[in-house]
């Protein structure tokens, strides 16, 4: 299983694409580490830089509707090789979903009203996530602020992040 | 209790029901390209698993960047091309031969009433235009559907949109989807089907029908999609007449594919086009719309008009008796992209191709080039294009760049124009 825990990057808006996630330009790459360096390039985001707010971060949280547009795998994988296997949000797009589970990776959705709670209260913080997959607690802390939230997800998703992705689990079954 | 288009497809094809709320259904077909195939294939290969469902059920075209541009997307044909080879794969499209793939698909025959179709390529829910469920999958669900010719959905609860009123003059199938998006969102139908209906469906031509269901994943949905009725046996005619001994046996036959009367939708939405104008996006989100008239004046450096979304026969028909005798402002630069090497011959044919030369356009091989910022049109920063693609997102057609979409009737009137207008160029149907 891959880590889910550690430094967390919000990103404060909804319907964030997966052009802005990894631009098509770099689709002719045929390798997942070359994506590195261009995670979020074209993110339409007033303060952020690519080049200097991912390093160190191992966790997205962020608004609505995340990873609409291209049904790209290489989104997924653009975090993939940055470290970052976790994306939390009140909602996702259905293929970028998917598309997360399939490489064992996890899209997990907490209602609207806690992501605002969390940005709300940790934003604004350097802060640390732990996940403890097996009660299906996220553990947010920040400065000397510490909160938990329950999380669920699908007995299909959860499967595919213990198997660590879809192909030998179809390829076995049907 | 009744069902929907895509239910009864659906329902037809599960196989398995692995846990809630996830069916493992049977596909009829799996159509790849070369942009989200060759890692699949890589992956295949590497896990030892370099195998292929049914070579009959799978389809491939190079259609994003062709000619090639540079080593890397040579190197992506390449892969593609040799695979297709290794495999028996024989319906493969290469350039000469090819074109953008949710044209050339339909265009073959290939997608039938019934069918559920998957590809690497989110707007594969424009197959959904034959009353096929059509979704797109990233690279992973389509690896599994290479291999085992199946794949992962949850069940499709469906919105209905019933179009209803009179087309006034100017406005097409883009401006219904874009005031639809506009309406409903970018989030508006995620993880739904929206079934299109009604008169205004019933009387659209499949082009106009394709643009329609190519636009749902704009709204997040997994498939747009319309009843199969005569209009859809006419399409397909040529490639279906062994089988069926009448048209009206081959509709009789696709009707098994119409929502029953007591079908239960998520949400029925009634929209009137009665007084819908000429629709253009104004931000980096295809739901930021606005009429046309009110983006009057706005500064344009290209206008392109192609693609999946609106790059088909009817499509440069409808531009073509914009431009006739018109040339292109000086302000800006057009391209036009015949979505696939038979509509560019057709196009020829008909003296479309002379029209567009005339006015001042540049002509380009079939290619989803630009639509996506890779090749054939790329905008420099700071420069906005009047695109009749599906997608304005920030960086799309370039880093940078702005891109306003709307009908190829709307971009021809701008082209001339030198900016957004109102096509008050265009005189009736
Ligand atoms: S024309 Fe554009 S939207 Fe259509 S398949 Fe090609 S890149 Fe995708």
């Amino acid at each position: 299983m891959k880590n889910f825990s550690g430094k967390v990057l919000f990103l404060n808006r909804s319907d964030i694409n997966t052009d802005e996630i990894i631009p098509a330009r770099y689709l002719t790459e045929n390798t997942k580490e070359a994506l590195k360096p261009y995670l979020l390039e074209d993110i339409n985001l007033e303060g952020f830089d690519n080049k200097k707010d991912i390093e160190g971060k191992a966790v997205i949280i962020t608004r609505e509707n995340f990873g609409c547009g291209s049904s790209r795998e290489h989104a997924p994988w653009a975090f993939e090789v940055n470290d970052i296997n976790l994306v939390i949000a009140p909602s996702f797009a259905r293929i970028y979903k998917r598309n997360m589970f399939n490489c064992g990776m996890m899209a997990v959705e907490l209602p609207a009203e806690t992501i605002d709670q969390i940005f709300s209260v940790f934003s604004n913080h350097d802060t640390d996530l732990e996940t403890v997959f097996n009660d299906g607690l996220f553990i947010l802390t920040a400065a000397n602020i510490m909160e938990s939230f329950e999380f669920r997800i699908s007995g299909f998703d959860r499967a595919l992040v213990e198997a660590g992705g879809w192909v030998d689990y179809a390829d076995s079954k049907y | 209790m009744g069902k929907t288009i895509a239910q009864k497809i659906f329902d037809s094809h599960i196989i398995d029901n692995p846990f809630e709320d996830i069916y493992v259904i049977r596909l009829d077909a799996v159509f790849c390209h070369e942009i989200t195939t060759p890692i699949a294939i890589n992956d295949l290969v590497s896990r030892g698993k370099d195998r292929v469902f049914d070579t009959s059920r799978i389809k491939a075209v190079i259609d994003h960047v062709t000619p090639a541009k540079d080593s890397k997307t040579a190197l992506q044909g390449k892969i593609l091309r040799e695979w297709t080879r290794r495999h028996k794969i024989n319906d493969f499209f290469d350039i000469g031969r090819n074109g953008v793939c949710h044209a050339i698909f339909p265009e073959k025959g290939f997608v039938r009433p019934g069918y559920t179709i998957i590809m690497g390529d989110s707007h594969t829910c424009t197959y959904g235009a034959f009353g096929a469920f059509g979704a797109g999958v990233g690279t992973t669900d389509l690896e599994v559907g290479i291999l085992k010719g199946v794949c992962a959905l949850g069940y499709p609860e469906t919105i209905k949109i019933n179009i209803c009123g009179k087309i006034p003059d100017g406005v097409f199938a883009k401006d219904i989807i874009l005031s639809i998006i506009g309406l409903i969102g970018v989030n508006g139908a995620t993880n739904k089907v929206m079934e299109f209906a009604g008169p205004v469906v019933e009387n659209m031509g499949m082009d106009a029908r394709m643009t329609l269901c190519n636009m749902a994943i704009e709204a997040g949905a997994t498939c747009g999609i319309c009843a199969p009725d005569m209009t859809t046996v006419e399409y397909l005619w040529d490639f279906i007449k062994d089988e069926y001994k009448t048209k009206e046996a081959a509709q009789n036959d696709f009707s098994k594919y119409c929502s029953d009367p007591d079908a239960t939708y998520e949400k029925i939405i009634d929209h009137d086009i009665s007084i819908l104008e000429p629709m253009v996006t104004f931000g980096y989100k295809p739901d930021n719309v606005k009429p046309a008239s009110e983006m009057e004046g706005t500064k344009i450096d290209q206008v392109y008009i192609g693609s999946c979304t609106n790059g088909r026969i009817e499509d440069l028909r409808v531009a073509a008796k914009i431009l006739k005798g018109n040339k292109i402002s000086n302000a800006l630069r057009g391209i036009v992209s015949p979505a696939t090497t038979e509509i560019y011959r057709q196009a020829l044919d008909e003296g479309i191709i002379a029209t567009f030369l005339e006015a001042g356009f540049c002509v380009t091989n079939p290619t989803c080039g630009a639509c996506l910022g890779m090749s054939n049109g790329i905008i420099a920063e700071g420069e906005t294009c009047a695109s009749t693609t599906n997608r304005n997102f920030s960086g799309r057609m370039g880093k940078g760049g702005m891109v306003h979409l709307m009908s190829p009737a709307t971009a021809a009137a701008t082209a001339i124009a030198g900016h957004i207008t109102n096509s008050k160029l265009y005189k009736g149907k």
